[in-house]
């Protein structure tokens, strides 16, 4: 049985183009907090470049997954969050992690595997951590973080605790056995968690339809009767608001939710992904739906945000990077001697 | 001391550990309402609610995903997986996510968890529901493994496995579970990584775990008093962190030893074994070491198949047998 709010969806035709309309909250939310969606979502698509550079300069190793293009999903998703919430993520995550509040040097000294990295290089880019601010780990499998997000909200429900987990993932983990099962969980047990797919319409070079018989992702919650909507993840404002109510509602009525953002991804899958699958008239078109540009034109459409206050935060949050680059690069790889530390907990964690 | 069954071992010490800490719960298929499919946690659902107690769907990587979850945020599951079997569509959070998150985010978070899992053959429940799949997790830096033999160990090691900080696979064997034996009383522990010399000798060493272990020291008894042979039988009981001392100083007496083990012999528990013990006892061993092992066959359901494929007290006789001749040809040679 579908849920009103998927009935709805489902009429209005519920896309990108079409999603909730944010206007409200543009009006009600103050001009410094506004501005401060707007630095982040610069902060990332800064952070996000100069990764893939760093990549290519071989500072960083391994896969490195970026979030450009999907920056107004990333920065919507955890500012519609409260501050002692639980975050788990896919390994697409420097962004959430970012705006988690792990700073971006700790975050790059994490992909240049030194020990002042937020998983003390032992993670790297699709693994990254911190337990003071409730970043409860990007995930390399596929999946696997959802029942995890499910367990840790399990453990709030279980102390009656008010806070409440947030569990991002990409499209193509719709297909898999770890989303059903843990919707089902969630659903059965009402647990405060809200599920949040980025759909960015590619997994890997997998188009959303050719994995997914049901190419309307945020309808699948109607096989665990669990509200669900889709929108515009390229409005940060919508992403934000559907956030905040979804997280309110698994805070007060222990409902999980599931949200579709529909966005698209500027580069390839990984650095390295020559990207070759994609149409180009496609990703000609999603460029020109460019999240930063679209909200920079609402601002200062809305008399926020004029030319000079604009790159002001640019040109902070471009330090910003620097500095994050800086730090990097000073900071000392972990000593080889401490190879076998954290295998085990206690015992001197050997 | 008391004696009972291996499964009221078990049983008890679930009760008692529930009774102690708000953070333990136990989590799994048929556990509660059903009292659990070999009704080890029988009752217990009625003492301590569902809260405590719950009952999950059938989706073994959702709710071990579940639990790993759970520890995260310090509250410490026992989570019952109906038969080792079923673990395989759990894999991935066992061994990509419950062994990796304390050392791939740099210590930040343990995960007390704790999975406890029969396996086994001998039930005529053929090739999806004999196996013994403990080298899997075995193998895995992160995890921690044991499989206790009898009652006061069953006890002893649940135990120690729900206090520990990591992930703690607890294997038990469906033949076990109506076996009975003393189990010390009061708030009782065996600390992970020590074998168990269940039986002194001279002759040769008997290196084993679970279920046979406790067939390794019928035979040991036997052959002492049918032969004079003076067999030593080490329970392993913790396969990692492994009791390396124990086992050798044991062959280093002996000069012989013999793996018996009812996984498959292929990159088994013994192979672990036998390497271990050329690599620090080579210059003490006087004979070949023998394994004797499962059949590398999945297991057949017509019972003379499935009791010709298992490792018998038999094969274990014919082992020692060959390791006798081996001494006499060393002596007249
Ligand atoms: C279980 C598993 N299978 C395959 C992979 C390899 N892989 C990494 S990312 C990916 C695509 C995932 O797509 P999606 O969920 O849409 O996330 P996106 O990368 O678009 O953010 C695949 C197949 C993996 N990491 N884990
Ligand atoms: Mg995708």
């Amino acid at each position: 049985m579908e849920t009103r709010q998927q009935r709805k969806a489902a009429a209005q035709g519920a896309g990108p183009g079409d999603a909730r309309s944010s206007a409200s909250l543009l009006e009600g939310t103050d001009r410094e907090t506004l501005l401060n969606y707007y630095y982040q979502m610069v902060l990332i698509r800064y952070f996000e470049e100069k990764a893939g550079e760093m990549y290519t300069r071989a500072r960083i190793g391994g896969y490195c997954h970026l979030n450009l293009g999907e920056e107004a999903t990333v920065v919507g998703f955890c500012a519609g969050l409260e501050p002692d919430d639980y975050v788990y993520t896919n390994y697409r995550e420097h962004g959430y992690a970012i705006c988690r509040g792990i700073s971006p040097a700790v975050v790059m000294a994490e992909l240049f595997g030194k020990k002042t990295g937020c998983s003390l290089g032992r993670g790297g880019s699709m693994h990254l951590f911190d337990i003071k601010r409730r970043f409860m780990g990007g995930y390399g499998i596929v999946g696997g973080q959802l029942p995890l997000a499910v367990g840790a909200a399990f453990a709030l429900a279980y102390r009656g605790a008010r806070e409440i987990v947030a569990c991002q993932m990409g499209d193509g983990t719709t297909n898999g056995g770890p989303f059903h099962e843990s919707l089902n969980l969630a659903k059965l047990y009402r647990l405060p968690v809200v599920f949040l797919i980025v759909n960015n319409q590619y997994g890997m070079g997998t188009r959303v339809d050719q994995g997914s018989a049901v190419p309307d992702l945020y309808r699948k919650a109607c096989a665990y009767d669990m509200r669900s909507e889709r929108v515009d993840g390229t409005d940060v404002l919508a992403v934000l608001e559907a956030v905040r109510t979804a997280a309110r509602i698994a805070r007060e009525e222990r409902e999980p939710s599931l949200i579709e953002a529909v966005s698209y991804r500027f580069r390839g899958h990984s650095v390295v992904d020559p990207d070759r699958y994609r149409p180009e008239e496609e990703v000609r078109r999603w460029r020109e739906r460019d999240p930063i540009l679209l909200y920079a034109a609402r601002l200062k459409e809305a008399g926020l945000m004029d030319d000079a206050k604009r790159q002001e935060l640019e040109a902070r949050a471009q330090q910003e990077v620097e500095e994050a680059v800086r730090f990097a690069e000073e900071s000392e790889f972990p000593s080889v001697d401490e190879l076998y530390d954290f295998v085990y907990a206690g015992e001197g964690g050997r | 001391m008391a004696e009972m069954t291996y499964r009221q071992a078990l049983h008890d010490t679930l009760r008692e550990e529930l009774l102690r800490d708000e953070n333990v719960f136990l989590i799994g298929e048929e556990i509660g309402r059903f009292e659990g499919s070999y009704k080890i946690t029988a009752g217990l659902l009625q003492e301590f609610g569902p809260k405590r107690v719950v009952d999950t769907p059938i989706c073994e990587n959702g709710f071990v995903g579940l639990a790993i979850g759970a520890a995260m945020l310090g509250l410490r599951p026992i989570v019952e997986i109906m038969t080792i079997n079923f673990i395989a569509l759990a894999m991935d959070e066992i061994v990509n996510h419950a062994a990796k998150i304390y050392y791939m985010f740099g210590g930040q978070c343990p995960v007390p968890l704790v999975i406890r899992t029969p396996g086994g053959g001998g039930q005529q429940l053929s090739a999806t529901h004999s196996q013994n799949l403990e080298v899997w997790f075995a193998h895995v830096p992160g995890l921690k493994v044991v499989a206790p033999s009898t009652p006061a160990d069953a006890r002893g090691l649940l135990r120690t496995a729900v206090r520990d900080d990591n992930p703690v696979l607890f294997l038990e064997n469906l033949a076990l579970y109506n076996t009975r034996g003393e189990v010390p009383e009061g708030d009782y522990t065996i600390p992970f990584g020590k074998a168990q010399v269940m039986k002194e000798g001279r002759d040769l060493t008997i290196i084993s775990y679970s279920r046979m272990a406790v067939v390794a020291l019928d035979v040991a008894r036997r052959l002492e008093q049918e032969r004079q042979l003076s067999i030593e039988v080490v329970d392993v009981r913790s396969l990692r962190p492994l009791d390396h001392e124990t086992i050798v100083n044991s062959v280093k007496k002996t000069n012989r030893a013999i793996i018996f083990e009812e996984d498959w012999r292929s990159y088994g528990v013994g192979a672990e074994l036998v390497a271990t013990i050329q690599e620090e006892a080579f210059d003490y061993l006087d004979a070949p070491i023998q394994r004797v092992a499962g059949a590398e066959v999945p297991l057949p359901y017509s019972k003379p198949l499935e009791q010709a494929a298992l490792p018998s007290a038999r094969q274990l006789v014919e082992a020692v047998d060959r390791l006798a001749i081996r001494k006499r040809r060393i002596v007249y040679a």
